[in-house]
């Protein structure tokens, strides 16, 4: 199985600045490690934060180092976040995450191993975001949130992405082991500068 | 009312009616977050007109974190009699980007920045 959701393009233009990080889910227990996923953020935003500002012509807000730092760590820590989440921990699948410096945009790439039976969950998740305005999403979403005191924070880094940043986002669900069955979703944001 | 860790603290201040938040909030999920959300309940408790959530020093903040605030607003909303003012810095660019929110919860919320 192979499902292409959102805005992923398996295309992209081939990147000589990327930096990738590899966790292996069963070296420690997720609450453990949880403080690893800002550690990570922070250091992938401090890293790109390096190339920029980049031509001065550029439009976009993100262009300036204090800017690119922000931006990058809250949408790789959120990322990692929900990789670490809804991660399925009986398999040794790794969790990993990537970040891309292309020309006119930075491209984030997170993968992690996920339930058989939260597929479709996740996956009407994902129709319902990609068909409304994500900033009137947002709203009503944290206004839902409040109301029936959910235990978690169902989608808002996603949709804060996609409403504050303008980030554009696709996944990518993939059979990647038959007997005992994996799927992995990669989830990739867009940010242009 | 303080709750303070390495990375971060949750402070009110009770005469001067308002909440600092500073450092890096990003705490595993709404359980990690109780405490903090114990201590804005506190806040409400003590009914000041005039209420300030003082965040000119909070550098990060993740999405539970954001639903925390979130939710805190909407209370302050309900009570109807609580002014309450944001106070956010320009030089912290989630602020700005994300600030707006809560204003769009809360319309006669009053959004300061330094």
């Amino acid at each position: 199985m192979v499902q292409i959701l959102g805005d992923f393009s398996e295309h992209l233009p081939v990147s000589k600045e990327y930096l990738t990080i590899v966790f292996s889910p069963s070296s420690a227990p997720l609450q453990q490690r949880w403080h690893n996923n800002g550690l990570s953020a922070d250091f992938m935003a401090d890293y790109f934060a390096a190339f920029f500002p980049r031509s001065q012509d550029t439009v976009s807000k993100i262009n300036s180092k204090v800017e690119v730092k922000s931006a990058v760590s809250f949408i790789a820590n959120e990322l990692l976040e929900n990789a670490m989440k809804f991660n399925d921990s009986t398999t040794e699948y790794p969790i990993s995450i990537t970040l891309q410096l292309h020309t006119d945009s930075l491209v984030f790439l997170a993968t992690n191993s996920l339930k058989a039976q939260t597929v479709d969950h996740f996956q009407s998740f994902i129709q319902e975001i990609m068909t409304a305005d994500p900033g009137d999403l947002l709203i009503r979403q944290l206004e839902k949130n409040a109301e029936e005191d959910s235990p978690d924070s169902s989608g808002l880094g996603l949709l804060t992405m996609m409403s504050d940043y303008l980030a554009k986002i696709g996944w990518k669900f993939e059979t990647v082991q038959e007997d005992p069955e994996i799927i992995t979703v990669t989830t990739m944001v867009y940010l242009m500068m | 009312m303080e709750i303070t860790s390495e990375k971060y603290s949750v402070q009110y201040d009770e005469t001067m009616q308002t909440v600092f938040c500073r450092g890096a909030l990003r705490l595993a999920g709404m359980e990690d977050y109780a405490p903090i959300v114990q201590l804005l309940d506190q806040v409400l408790e003590d009914h000041p007109a005039i209420l300030k959530l003082n965040l000119q020093e909070l550098e990060f903040l993740n999405s539970s974190g954001i639903n925390v605030l979130s939710k805190f607003v909407l209370k302050v909303r309900d009570k109807e009699d609580i002014k309450l003012i944001v106070n956010g810095s320009t030089t912290i660019p989630w602020q700005e980007r994300s600030l707006k929110n809560l204003q769009r919860l809360m319309p006669s919320l009053e959004l300061t920045w330094d």
